[in-house]
């Protein structure tokens, strides 16, 4: 299906780095901003406000990643230009000018001591140029190994560990010996198959670092839990689809790296990987949260295997369903990008399946619509590490 | 038509793929790993994606699933039957 001399169609931008969508976006530094950037949008057809509701008296680590989580959502490849609106400048400024060292085009603005009116003009004549400008972008051939892709699973059930996640590993595989961008993360849901990731680990540097972050989550799970984590780990969903413990859920979660993928390097929330391999993000299970993460860690294009049928999507990154079960495939057909149910019953091998999903993956690149980007999905979910001052 | 899976021929209970499941059901099963089959009676109906158990199991007994622990029967399980929350749970947290 691929080979190092397979291309796709993307738009390269000013750093070097391949998208496969154009956005113009107006990002919100934090909740108070929102509504002159939906106002922007409104205004200005073709580009997309990001709503969320953070961004105000966080501090330290916290703050550190809200910021992380903003300039690199801004710089992901996906995005032609951007503007920021902050409720102040200096916190504005400091993500355009994180934004800026892409080289792409982006300008802030303050509202106080302005306005909403005034600040919405200002901005709206910002990100008319832009999404002029960007219009006139051209998709260009780009080799296959510059196209990142990331992979977190949701709303899993048994047919996820026996169908779509390996179908994402066969993938993954594929990908990883061409030299591709790879990330997987969700740590709490790696418990009970930890070990396995750690033997993957390429070096003992790699796997003395993914276990500190493993340990790390594992006392967040210790210091905050009432009971055990029964209720949240499996998920009430996972339960209903047949899945009892979190070992198991680990299990078919890790099919998703397949079965010759090294773990070649391991990334804190939102950070960006320094070199080729699959890369071991910490990060929590929740599918916006960690879908959202890699965005900001700039990866271009999405795997996400459904067992029950998460509906889940981003604004700037192309989210791709996967799904093995034959009854989600029937009854939320909408929202399924490639059906690998003929797996379960034989009709077709694991090989046949990777490959429909790289080919999925390629039409996602050269510009198809997914499912979720059709159907307007556009999850977007700021993690937070603690309360606010 | 392929009734239930398995990752594993070490493994003590397998997924059913197909909806509709009765109790009495001759099933028909497929051992991922190495491509073979098995039959099995269900002895109670179970729902897509749900588990069936393939031997007895007894309260402490460790659960395999891709060959691996999954966790502890904490309700005692015969060959056929549903294997779920109410007889199997984590041995962790």
């Amino acid at each position: 299906m691929i080979d190092k001399d397979t291309t796709f169609l993307g738009y390269r931008r000013e750093n070097g780095r391949v998208g496969v969508r154009n956005h113009v976006i107006v990002l919100p530094l934090d909740d108070l901003s929102n509504a002159a950037a939906e106002a922007v949008a409104h205004n200005i057809k073709g580009t997309l406000a990001i709503p969320h509701p953070y961004g105000r008296l966080q501090f330290g680590a916290d703050l550190e990643l809200h910021f992380r989580t903003l300039i690199g959502t801004g710089c992901n490849p996906n995005v032609a230009a951007v503007v920021v609106i902050g409720i102040e400048d200096s916190w504005t400024k400091k993500v355009v000018d994180g934004i800026a060292a892409t080289g792409k085009p982006v300008s802030g603005f303050g509202i106080e001591g302005h306005g909403d009116h005034e600040t919405i003009k200002r901005a709206s004549q910002a990100a008319r140029e832009y999404v002029q400008w960007a219009s006139e972008k051209q998709r260009e051939r780009c080799a296959i190994d510059e196209l990142w892709v990331s992979t977190k699973c949701g709303e899993s059930d048994t047919t996820s560990g026996c169908g779509s996640n390996p179908t994402v590993g066969n993938a993954f595989d594929k990908l990883h010996a061409l030299g591709n961008y790879l990330c997987f993360g969700e740590t709490t849901e790696l418990t009970g198959g930890e070990h396995i990731v750690a033997q993957r680990c390429a070096s003992d540097a790699v796997r003395e670092k993914f276990m500190f972050m493993f340990n790390r989550y594992q006392e967040v799970i210790e210091r905050h839990k009432t009971s055990d984590l029964s209720d949240s780990q499996p998920t009430k969903g996972n339960i209903a689809g047949g899945l009892t413990t979190i070992e198991e859920k680990a299990l078919g979660n890790i099919q998703k790296i397949g079965k010759r993928c090294t773990v070649d390097g391991v990334i804190d929330k939102a950070e960006m990987p320094t070199h080729p391999g699959l890369w071991f993000m910490d990060s929590s299970s929740a599918a916006a949260e960690m879908v959202t993460l890699c965005a900001a860690s700039g990866y271009a294009v999405h795997f996400f295997p459904t067992g029950q049928g998460n509906v889940i999507g981003n604004p700037i990154l192309p989210v791709i369903k996967i799904c093995a079960n034959p009854r989600t495939v029937r009854l939320m057909s909408e929202h399924i990008d490639v059906d690998t149910s003929g797996l379960l019953q034989r009709e077709i091998t694991l090989d046949q399946a990777g490959d429909r999903l790289l080919e999925a993956m390629l039409r996602t690149a050269n510009g198809r619509l997914t499912a979720a980007e059709a159907l307007g999905h556009r999850e977007f979910v700021l993690t937070r590490l603690y309360e606010s001052a | 038509m392929i009734h239930f899976v398995l990752h594993d021929a070490r493994d003590t209970v397998a997924v059913v793929v197909v909806e509709g499941v009765k109790a009495g059901a001759e099933l028909n099963g497929w051992v991922m790993d190495d491509d073979r089959r098995v039959n099995l009676v269900a002895r109670q109906d179970i729902p897509i994606g749900h588990k069936i158990a393939l031997t007895d199991m007894a309260v402490g007994a460790t659960v395999l699933k891709y060959g691996i622990d999954i966790g502890k029967v904490v309700a005692p399980i015969r060959a056929g039957q549903h294997a779920h929350v109410h007889n199997i749970k984590t041995k962790r947290w």
